[in-house]
């Protein structure tokens, strides 16, 4: 059975092969990974594995580095490295101390999906 | 950053100096959040250091196609450097300062005959350490589909028209496998030093979607 992954052959459309410049967060996201990555702690068949585990859903909906940080939360609460009691709760603290200083698109934005 | 940006309304630009930040500079989505949150979390655990991250980032900014070019201009220029890049790729790019310790690199060289593209069906793999982050058409789910399906036409919409003479071949990357292409010299730049060829050659070439070209 196919992956969402998997597309290739698949039938598509035209390239978008616009630039597109990677803003401050997706940088740290890759540098974030390349460190775990470099120190052995998640490989990088793991992290495929992981990204390639995350649903048809979420794998179509979510952009490059969106599926990263998913699939980097999920290898840290699976080798215990964190819980995802703490986790839940620092995106909690995250999202309030960037409402306070005003750094939220909108009172919804970044709400758990 | 947020300040970087401008009202171009003239009337308003007192007002604006202390403008909160654009809509592109506010955070909108869960998973940038998550990502502060996890980075946060892993630096007090002890887990990574910010400055492990920072000088990861930086590294990444400073990686650029240019090494790849160093890396094509020099098997332009030094007959037994070419062997040894088609024949030991990682053994080559490490002699010119661009160790890839964690995969293989496999140099692939376009002839009259010969085209290579390169593509990663399943994600992204790309030879990092010589052409930095990969484009994000390289990441599409349009260009893994179809270059593995219809290559003359893909190729045609980046403006690389081949005749039927010429064979396509298409590599597909993997997490242990990386390919560098070594695209064919134009016709005429025999007698340019390697810095001057190294400046013809761009990223997509490299990746296979383009050829290099010179006019004098």
């Amino acid at each position: 059975m196919r992956g969402p992954h998997d597309v290739g052959g698949l039938p598509e459309g035209p390239i978008d092969a616009k630039p597109h410049d990677l803003s401050f967060w997706e940088k740290q996201i890759d540098g974030l990974r390349g460190v775990i990555g470099g120190k052995g702690i998640v490989t990088t068949h793991e992290n495929r594995r992981y990204v390639e585990g995350l649903g048809d859903d979420a794998y179509e909906s979510l952009t490059y580095y969106e599926r990263w940080t998913a699939a980097l939360s999920r290898q840290m609460v699976e080798k215990g490295i964190l819980t995802q009691a703490e986790i839940d709760a620092r995106v909690r603290d995250v999202r309030a101390r960037l409402a306070a200083s005003g750094e939220l698109e909108s009172e919804t934005a970044g709400k758990a999906p | 950053m947020p300040h970087d940006h401008h009202d171009h309304d003239d009337d308003h630009h007192h007002a604006h100096d202390h403008a909160p930040p654009q809509p592109d500079d506010k955070v909108h989505s869960y998973y940038q959040i998550l990502g502060i949150a996890l980075k946060e979390l892993l630096v007090e655990k002890g887990v990574v250091t910010a400055g492990e991250v920072r000088a990861a980032i930086e590294k990444r900014d400073q990686t650029t196609p240019a090494f790849g070019a160093k890396v094509v201009a020099k098997a332009w220029s030094d007959p037994i450097f070419r062997i040894r890049l088609l024949t030991n790729a990682n053994a080559a790019v490490a002699e010119l300062g661009f160790p890839m310790t964690t995969t293989q690199l496999v140099a692939v060289e376009n002839s009259e005959d010969v085209h290579n593209v390169v593509v990663c069906t399943l994600c992204s793999c790309y030879p990092r350490e010589l052409l930095g982050l990969p484009p994000a058409w390289y990441k599409s789910r349009a260009y893994r589909a179809r270059i593995v399906q219809e290559p003359r036409a893909v190729l045609a919409e980046f403006g690389t028209h081949l005749t039927d003479k010429v064979e396509v071949r298409v590599h597909d990357s993997t997490a242990d496998m990386r390919y560098l292409v070594v695209p064919q010299q134009p016709a005429g730049t025999e007698g340019l030093s390697e810095d001057e060829l190294a400046a013809l050659i761009t990223r997509d070439s490299m990746i296979g979607v383009t050829e290099v070209n010179w006019s004098a």
